[in-house]
């Protein structure tokens, strides 16, 4: 069986929803568009029990534990929920709560200090699904929050309304399910999975592995390595030359030993990135806020003293550290989605929705490259990423971002810095490229109403027009009804699957005529650069002399045989 | 200054001897300068990309070669002021109308050439005013922009975001190509003495023959007798 199979979480199962809330549809608008292809219909099938976890990660500076929590008390059980279970954490970890409810984790709300942009899955819009706001039914799976039911209003705010186990689980046999079934036929994709022992995961909890962290970061944007190229279930089991820090024969690094904490409160979010960090190591447990190379690695790691050690800490300068040490990304068997067409969702076969699977990724399984309910889509694997300056700063295409259409591709996420900026590096991308709808009267964005069990919700209804203009609706946002589909590009900052040294990018990657940095503007690279005309005129200067010498040489020689003829 | 002059063209009538013009130093220096210049040349051409050599290894031969140029000309310069041989420099323009004439004309028409070697004044004055050009504007440009290039790490902070790297490399570049240049009609010349390979002989043995002076055989012959051969 292979990693992805094994790994099959709550959030894959937003996959597999789709599909059958597709199919069990009538409302479907025909379309001029020529029949579809042979369809493939969707089997009803559990997924397969979750692997254990993997053991002996490292877990930042915490190692040993004092505490066995199945001895404690208050977590015999049995517990009817795991809102029951986060209560009786509470009776020890007072605080935990508290902390968490001002992490973006639970809030799902950031003010970027930087911008002042208004970001969070509660507000931001992307080019994946589009957004999670008025999709919580679904999206909500992964939001760590307890007590959330069908029916039930979201209550941020009810005590005990955290689940630590999604997180601290450390049996592998915890799991979620989306807050509400959706489509009625989702049900049956709920059904079938063993019955959670709430005693038993609440007794074995411990510091989050890669398999937790991974349950809704490897599976962002709607299955496994879709939204990042560079965080996918591959990381849960990665050999060495994948992840170097992650790897089992490596250093079996969790993702905390890098994304320290400190009340809760997770380094390394990407809303408000370190891109160039000249703090170094700092002192013995002070950097708890990045997660940057440097904070491990110091701002002058290459071997010394060395000619070329010297030349590549100085690279540092100007290139981030991911840029020469993540050469490839989506390497590790699972693929990624690098385009997306939105235009061509809703189609159906025998009034019904449909996927093709085109497209089979390195660990031997099929990816969806047609789904009825999100469109076409696109693979890759073992990518080059794309290289952009960047300061840290991405300014984001909000809800209420008036769209420039004259522009051939709309940034989602634009990041920010450039050559002149010393603060800026350049740093590796994925770029996600997706056709989507958005208002093409007010030029904006738009909300689509996805997920629901009522007869707006696109996954289901297949009717764009009614689910967007009941998404705007829900957002209280002027909707001029007019949908058009437009070019977008969202740029994810690559920072995970670190190769091995030996596997760094080699100089001739950059310096070279072609390099992989052609067209970032604004650097000097030796072997790559060229200085038009003061190269045009130092050759021809070395084309003339050699051939003005060679017709001084040719005439001397030709003379001398006439002089010489003289002489006799 | 009169005296100098003369020995631009020295009395023919002087009897020729063979003497070594070129110390023992002096010949180290020249050959393991031309040695270097062709390692950088080509480990240099080949970082800009025009000569087929891997990148890393060019950078670092190129690197570790700049250094030792470097080492070796601090010596050489030493060399020079201790022993008044950057005298040689000097440039005596006087003859050089007959010298550039000789090399366009004359030497093809079997002339002989206009500029005899003396122990004093070894080059003539295009050779001089060229070695000059070389050492006075093309090396300090190359080897100045060069440390310049190679210190990088020390100054990429105060750099970054500027022109500051394109500048230093144009220089660099720029007088790449002209020592290039320079050392194409340099190796050109060396063929043009009685025979092809004769100057380059003397180059490496250190001996010409030339006319010596009444005075400066009766020196030689008392106190560096190893340089006269016959």
């Amino acid at each position: 069986m292979t990693a992805h199979a094994r790994f099959f979480t709550a959030a894959g199962f937003a996959l597999l929803l789709g599909v059958t809330a597709a199919m069990a549809q009538e409302k479907f608008q025909k379309t001029d568009s020529p029949p579809p292809p042979p369809a493939k219909y969707q089997k009803m099938e559990a997924p397969p029990p979750p692997p254990p976890p993997v053991l002996n990660q490292a877990f930042g500076p915490v190692l040993g534990t004092t505490a066995d929590h199945s001895k404690f008390e208050a977590l015999k059980g049995p517990f009817a929920d795991s809102a029951a279970v986060t209560k009786a954490c509470a009776t020890c970890h007072t605080e935990a709560e508290a902390h968490i409810k001002k992490t973006i984790h639970w809030t799902w709300d950031y003010v970027n200090p930087r911008t002042g942009q208004h970001l969070g899955k509660e507000n931001v819009i992307n080019n994946f699904c589009t957004n999670a706001k008025d999709n919580e039914g679904m999206c909500g799976v992964c939001h760590i929050g307890n007590g959330v039911k069908a029916n039930e209003e979201y209550a941020f705010n009810k005590q005990d309304s955290v689940d630590c186990l999604v997180c601290h689980d450390r049996t592998g046999k915890y799991y979620r399910l989306p807050p509400t079934r959706g489509n009625s036929a989702c049900a049956a994709m709920f059904e079938g999975r063993d019955p959670i022992n709430f005693a038993e995961v609440a007794q074995h909890v411990g510091l989050p592995g890669r398999e937790n962290c991974g349950t809704c970061h490897f599976n962002g944007g709607g299955g496994d390595g879709v939204k990042h190229g560079d965080l996918d279930s591959s990381l849960i089991r990665p050999s060495e030359a994948l992840d170097v820090h992650m790897s089992e024969q490596g250093q079996n690094f969790s993702c905390s030993e890098c994304h320290l904490s400190k009340d809760h409160k997770i380094a390394g979010s990407r809303y408000d990135m370190a891109a160039k960090d000249e703090g170094g190591v700092g002192k013995p447990g002070q950097r708890r806020d990045v997660a940057t190379c440097e904070s491990c690695h110091g701002a002058a790691p290459h071997p010394k003293p060395s000619l070329i050690g010297y030349q590549l800490d100085a690279h540092a300068e100007r290139i981030a550290c991911q840029t020469c040490h993540i050469p490839k990304i989506a390497r590790g068997g699972v693929a990624t989605i690098t385009d997306w067409d939105w235009s061509t969702a809703g189609k159906m076969v025998n009034g019904a929705g449909y996927y093709e699977e085109e497209y089979t990724q390195g660990n031997g399984e099929k990816r969806h490259t047609y789904w009825s309910i999100k469109g076409d889509f696109k693979w890759g694997e073992n990518l080059t990423p794309t290289y952009k300056w960047f300061n840290g700063e991405m300014i984001y295409t909000l809800a209420d971002s008036k769209i420039d259409t004259s522009k051939p591709v709309t940034p989602i996420n634009d990041p920010q810095g450039g050559w002149t900026d010393p603060r800026s590096r350049i740093w590796p991308f994925k770029e996600m490229h997706t056709n989507m709808p958005y208002d093409a009267g007010n030029k904006t964005l738009v909300f689509n109403h996805l997920w629901g069990a009522d007869d707006t919700a696109f996954w289901g209804n297949f009717n764009i027009r009614k689910s967007i203009a009941a998404g705007m609706k829900m957002e209280n946002r002027p909707f001029s009804g007019e949908i058009g589909f437009l070019p977008t590009v969202s740029n994810w900052p690559i920072t995970h699957m670190v190769a091995p040294k030996e596997e760094a990018l080699k100089c001739a990657a950059c310096h070279a005529r072609d390099s992989r940095l052609a067209g970032v503007p604004g650097i000097y690279m030796p072997g790559y650069s060229r200085f038009g005309w003061m190269d045009f005129l130092g050759l021809a200067g070395l084309g003339l002399t050699l051939a003005g010498v060679a017709v001084h040489g040719g005439l001397r020689v030709a003379m001398n045989k006439k002089n010489k003829g003289e002489a006799k | 200054m009169t005296a100098v002059a003369t020995s631009d063209f020295i009395d023919k009538e002087e009897p020729k001897r063979t003497v070594m013009i070129y110390s023992r130093y002096e010949r180290f220096w020249h050959w393991s300068q031309a040695a270097l210049i062709f390692t950088l040349a080509f480990t240099g051409f080949s970082i800009h990309g025009l000569l087929p050599l891997g990148y890393k290894l060019a950078v670092q031969i190129h690197s570790w070669a700049a250094i030792a140029l470097i080492v070796l000309w601090a010596f050489t310069t030493f060399w020079h002021f201790t022993t008044g041989q950057w005298r040689q420099y000097l440039p005596k323009l006087a003859s050089l109308p007959a010298i550039l004439k000789f090399y366009a004309w004359g030497i093809l028409a079997g002339a002989p050439h206009p500029y005899t070697k003396t122990l004093k004044r070894k080059q003539n004055a295009l050779q001089s005013l060229a070695y000059l050009w070389f050492m006075v504007v093309i090396g300090p440009a190359l080897w100045s922009s060069g440390i310049v290039y190679l210190t990088y790490p020390l100054w990429a902070k105060m750099a970054a975001g500027t022109h500051a790297l394109e500048i230093v490399a144009f220089i660099h570049l720029a007088a790449a190509y002209l020592i290039s240049i320079f050392v194409i009609i340099h190796i050109y010349m060396t063929t043009t003495g009685k025979t092809p390979l004769h100057y380059i002989k003397t180059m490496i043995t250190g001996y010409d023959t030339i006319p010596l002076s009444k005075a400066e055989a009766a020196y030689l012959a008392e106190d560096e007798p190893n340089r006269l051969k016959s």
